[in-house]
């Protein structure tokens, strides 16, 4: 294998899976169409987050904007703060994350281990009360460093330097290329690299529609568009829904023994609608899909087991991807 | 013979609370014409004065964002399943709280350097 400086140099260069058994069958003689997993789980907190947060904590460093022992402040309910709590620690700044209380319980423990601090949001004035709540912090601590990835075009570098080489350099013949949308980092920056370099590439979202808990809070005049959205880069965009993801995490782990996280679940729902229409019209297909993260830290939400309709129920009001 | 159409709670109260109501229409532009006869103001909510979609609203068909298969000139078909969501990318929380955060700190940072 290969030997590391230090973990932060083990950033990146995931394997790139093939799943015989979850490729649809195509006819005899047809061309194949074959689906493969970027297992960014293997990175060093376990999520695709790390290559984006190193990649915004260097740039910062490169800029001025963080000198040592600076206190970075993020307002996020996921991996993120874990990826940046673990840069953080190894490059000698504070971390400070702002999130409500219903996130999982094992992303709270994982970032106090890695030695984030965290304030929570109350949860009873929805997300109007969690942008008061981070509004508050940034005035009351106005040299605190926010890296704002939704914005952050180290981002997106971070996947159109390091995701977009590693799949070409492994799928040569990659047709197709799915991933989650969330800050629009890993779609705008793989998604370009890839559109440079493979003729008719189909750079495909899946966004995660969840209970209508979290839309019910949502007024129309205030949505959320990321600065970093590019729809030109798109070809595509699925939006699926909570029980789809499940019973796509579920299948991905029992035919293929890959154990993700619901974004994941997500992302393979895509991947074989695309697959799926390539059978169909005849065309070859190589449906490179990302594998956000494992799905240890989503254990206690008793998703994995049991009806879908309990672990729809369960995972409702949550924001599982 | 219709098209099923899942409206968001924010908008129900031009639905008279439905959460799913039906209508018609070659294309996407058709159906909400077709919806504002009996819902007066949700189409007016949802396309602007330009006639494009709003910025902050994501239509889909048959989970399939429309903005990738045409916007309101995209082809339906009897059957069609079209949802309507409230702009929400990703991290709904992070990017809201971050999002006020980046334009607060903005505006502090320019009335500093005044």
């Amino acid at each position: 294998m290969a030997r590391y400086d230090s973990l932060l140099d083990a950033c990146g260069g995931t394997p790139l899976i093939g799943l015989p058994r979850l490729s649809p069958a195509v006819p005899e003689g047809a061309p194949p169409v074959r689906l493969w997993a970027k297992l960014e789980d293997r990175n060093p907190t376990g999520s695709i987050k790390d290559r984006a947060a190193l990649f915004m904590v260097r740039r910062a460093e490169a800029d001025g904007r963080l000198r040592p022992g600076d206190t970075i402040l993020e307002p996020t309910s996921g991996n993120t703060g874990i990826s940046l709590a673990m840069v953080a620690k190894l490059r000698g700044y504070r971390l400070v994350c702002v999130m409500p209380e219903n996130v999982s319980i094992e992303r709270i423990q994982l970032l106090r281990m890695y030695g984030a601090e965290i304030i929570f949001s109350p949860p009873a004035g929805g997300s109007n009360q969690a942008v008061a709540t981070a509004k508050q912090i940034a005035t009351e601590h106005p040299d605190w460093v926010m890296l704002y990835q939704y914005g952050n075009e180290a981002n997106a570098r971070a996947h159109y330097e390091t995701t977009g080489p590693e799949l070409l350099q492994d799928l040569p013949t990659i047709t197709h290329f799915v991933a989650g949308l969330g800050t629009t980092g890993t779609l705008m920056g793989t998604g370009r690299y890839l559109r440079e370099k493979v003729e008719g590439i189909q750079i495909v979202a899946a966004e995660p529609r969840y209970g209508e808990l979290v839309y019910g809070l949502r007024n129309i005049d205030e949505g959320y568009v990321p600065e970093l959205y590019d729809a030109t880069v798109l070809s595509r965009r699925f939006s699926v829904g909570t029980r789809d993801a499940v019973l796509r995490t579920r299948q991905l782990v029992e035919v293929e023994g890959i154990f993700a996280g619901f974004s994941t679940g997500a992302i393979l729902h895509a991947s074989l609608a695309v697959a799926h229409e390539a059978v169909r019209d005849g065309r070859r297909a190589d449906v490179a899909f990302v594998v956000c993260d494992g799905g240890w830290k989503y254990l206690s939400t008793g998703a994995y087991g049991g009806t879908l309709a309990d672990a729809e129920e369960s995972l409702e009001g949550q924001l599982w991807a | 013979m219709a098209i099923e159409v899942r409206i968001p709670t924010i908008l129900r109260s031009y639905t008279g609370g439905a959460k799913v109501v039906e209508g018609a229409g070659d294309t996407l532009a058709d159906l909400l014409a077709d919806l504002d006869s009996r819902h007066a103001g949700l189409r007016g909510r949802l396309v602007t004065d330009a006639d494009a979609l709003h910025r902050f609203v994501n239509v889909y068909v048959n989970d399939e964002d429309v903005r990738f298969l045409g916007a309101l000139d995209a082809k339906l078909n009897d059957g069609d399943s079209i949802t309507i969501l409230p702009a929400v990318a990703g991290g709904a929380f992070g990017f809201a709280a971050a999002a006020a955060i980046a334009s607060h700190t903005v505006a502090t940072r320019a009335a500093a350097a005044r």
